[in-house]
């Protein structure tokens, strides 16, 4: 029998361009505080009963402060439990989701907190650049120009001579996830956006836009994971968790090279034998149709597609037990730092096959229902994709990115999203199961996270 | 028409201040007001040289200094990598030294209207990531000889061929690509 995960709470603190009125750690407290007086229980007693935590945050220099996890911890009154601090880029929040889950799971703590900040206005937006883009190799990728906008630009000129995926349609996902943030009082950009705003804002790398492209933010978010022991604990201190509860159900990783240049380009046998998902693998139709990519020059991943992605979404969703993630997924948050990689991501995670996540993004299956996008969608939803507005338009403080999504992940099945937002919009109607996907580098390390109101 | 800047720039710097606001007298009152203050925000400055090596790779650069585009192959499979990598990723043995041709084509590409702080001045340029006859991976490098106003998807493809600095910098950029 697997063990048993329960994610009980969360908090974010609103994303915002610049938080100067409150160091980092003040910022976290917000979370923290936040989640702790969602279960209804005071510091004290949180921090009575808690066994432990993991700090998440990407980068020393945005700080100009080394061991900031730390001082975190000593402000949340943490201190002396067992704490660490885990970093893997943009994916800093699902790998710290992930180790608090193993905390819990390895029987290690009943009661873990997860949580993670960033602080990027302290340096001017192209110096922020700068820092991220060291991010990839400084022998060999940062001295030729290093911007990690134009290194996911040249992902998507491959993907749009690849597979004719087209600007309009990259467009749609920025509209849509703009509009969704609109209901979201947690996000940082909150505006109606047409196809023709998001191509007519300034080029930043072609073909990407300022609008196609997430900001820098600064935030927090706080998750709080236990076992059954540990909610017991939790309730016998009065905690109010509500029925049906949330479980963690799939956990899901991968990796890729740090240099794109490097990225293998594997031959049709090889990835129907290794990434292939089950459904792909078992369809006719599907095995003929990527048969015909290859024929035509197609290879895996390339630098179109993100392995690290297709590894981690395959490995969720056996653990969930997931064979359609289309189908058998409310909702999904996904790591859109660009909206040409939320687009790759549909097709990474087998919510559509290679090539189709263009069609796919335009189609209509991954908007909310009932939410007026101004535009002309050919399909009903299906599997909303982003609901609370995703990176691009809630902002990406970088380590609290990945919580942020599993506490709006937990609101959705919890059905509160009317009360935390303020604003019934965004709620998936009887969500029962998501995933949430962060993503680091240019597809270096990927998480996915399955979580699922229990029955 | 043009779009007209909106906004001036916001930049760091300013005004050197010797005395800040602060109540003159400390009593409950007062020192509660203080929850009312803004932040105060300062400069600070975080300034560092490298000694950075290119260990294992460093004949590369030395390659490019004379001319000469080296990549790595693996001695039993053949697989060979443009970007100089001293073990291979399957097998794990250790690489020999090959010289790769001069022309390769164009895989992937952007043009970088903004960049990192280091790279804005040279706005707009064109990345592009070349393959390489007889090469199982990609190189980075900067694209010269095309019009950065006219990106096209026909850029993809491209037949392009190495240049060389005269002055290296020993940097990858030493080499560049232009249209064959």
């Amino acid at each position: 029998m697997p063990p048993v995960v329960y994610a009980v709470s969360g908090g974010v603190s609103k994303f915002a361009k610049a938080r100067p009125d409150k160091t980092f750690q003040a910022v976290v407290k917000e979370a923290y505080d936040y989640a702790i007086q969602d279960l209804g229980l005071t510091f004290a007693q949180f921090a009575e009963l808690v066994d432990g935590s993991v700090a998440s945050y990407f980068s020393d220099h945005f700080q100009r402060q080394l061991m900031s996890g730390i001082m975190a911890q000593d402000y949340l009154g943490l201190c002396p439990k067992p704490g660490h601090r885990v970093e893997g880029g943009g994916a800093t929040g699902g790998l710290c989701f992930q180790e608090a889950w193993k905390s819990v799971a390895s029987g290690h703590m009943d009661i873990c907190v997860a949580y993670g900040f960033e602080t990027m206005s302290h340096v001017e937006t192209w110096k922020g650049n700068e820092f991220i883009a060291l991010a990839s190799d400084v022998s060999f990728d940062y001295p030729v120009g290093g911007f990690y906008s134009g290194y996911y630009a040249m992902m998507v000129t491959r993907h749009m001579k690849e597979f004719g995926t087209t600007v309009e349609q990259m467009a749609h996902v920025s509209v849509k996830n703009h509009v969704n943030a609109y209901y979201n009082r947690y996000a940082q950009k909150r505006n109606r956006y047409t196809v023709q705003d998001i191509r007519s804002a300034p080029m930043v790398a072609w073909p990407l836009t300022r609008l196609d492209i997430c900001v820098m933010s600064d935030g927090a978010a706080a998750t709080i994971l236990c076992s059954e022991e540990g909610l017991k604990k939790l309730e016998k201190a009065g905690a109010k968790i509500a029925r049906p509860l949330v479980k963690v159900t799939g956990i899901g990783r991968g990796t890729d090279a740090m240099r794109m240049s490097d990225r293998p380009h594997v031959d049709y046998d090889y990835f129907m034998r290794h990434y292939a998902t089950g459904q792909e693998q078992s369809s006719d139709e599907t095995r003929a149709y990527y048969r015909g990519l290859w024929d035509k020059g197609f290879r895996y991943p390339g630098v179109h597609s993100f392995r690290a992605g297709r590894t981690a979404g395959n490995m969720a969703w056996k653990h969930a037990d997931i064979a359609d993630p289309l189908h058998e997924l409310d909702f999904v948050e996904l790591h859109d730092a660009y909206t040409s990689s939320e687009i790759q991501t549909y097709e990474d995670l087998g919510l559509c096959r290679y090539g189709e996540g263009g069609p796919f993004a335009a189609s209509g299956k991954a908007f909310m229902p009932g939410v007026d996008y101004g535009l002309n969608l050919p399909e009903q939803p299906l599997c909303p994709v982003n609901p609370s507005g995703g990176l691009i338009a809630c902002g990406h403080p970088v380590g609290a990115t990945g919580l942020m999504q599993a506490v709006f992940a937990i609101w959705q099945l919890q059905g509160t999203i009317q009360e935390h937002f303020g604003d019934g919009h965004l709620q998936v109607k009887d969500a029962s199961r998501g995933a949430i996907h962060s993503h680091a580098g240019t597809g270096t390390y990927v998480t996915v996270s399955v979580l699922e109101r229990e029955a | 028409m043009s779009r007209l800047p909106t906004h001036r720039p916001e930049t760091l710097g300013g005004t050197i201040v010797h005395n800040i606001p602060f109540p003159k007298v400390l009593n409950e009152e007062t020192l509660s007001l203080l929850k009312q203050m803004s932040p105060i925000q300062i400069e600070q400055v975080y300034q560092i040289t490298y000694l950075h090596s290119y260990g294992q790779d460093s004949p590369f650069f030395a390659g490019l200094t004379n001319g000469v585009f080296l990549g790595c192959r693996d001695p039993q499979t053949g697989y060979t990598y443009a970007t100089p990598r001293g073990h291979d990723m399957h097998t794990g043995e250790e690489t020999k030294w090959v010289a790769l041709p001069n022309e390769g084509a164009v895989h992937a590409f952007t043009v970088c209207h903004f960049g990192s702080e280091e790279f804005l001045p040279e706005c707009p340029f064109v990345l592009a990531l070349i393959e390489f006859e007889g090469a199982d991976t990609l190189f980075l490098t900067r694209l010269m000889g095309v019009d950065p106003a006219q990106a096209s998807l026909d850029w993809i493809g491209m037949k392009v061929k190495a240049e060389y600095l005269r002055n290296s910098k020993l940097k990858p950029t030493d080499v560049y690509f232009v249209p064959a």
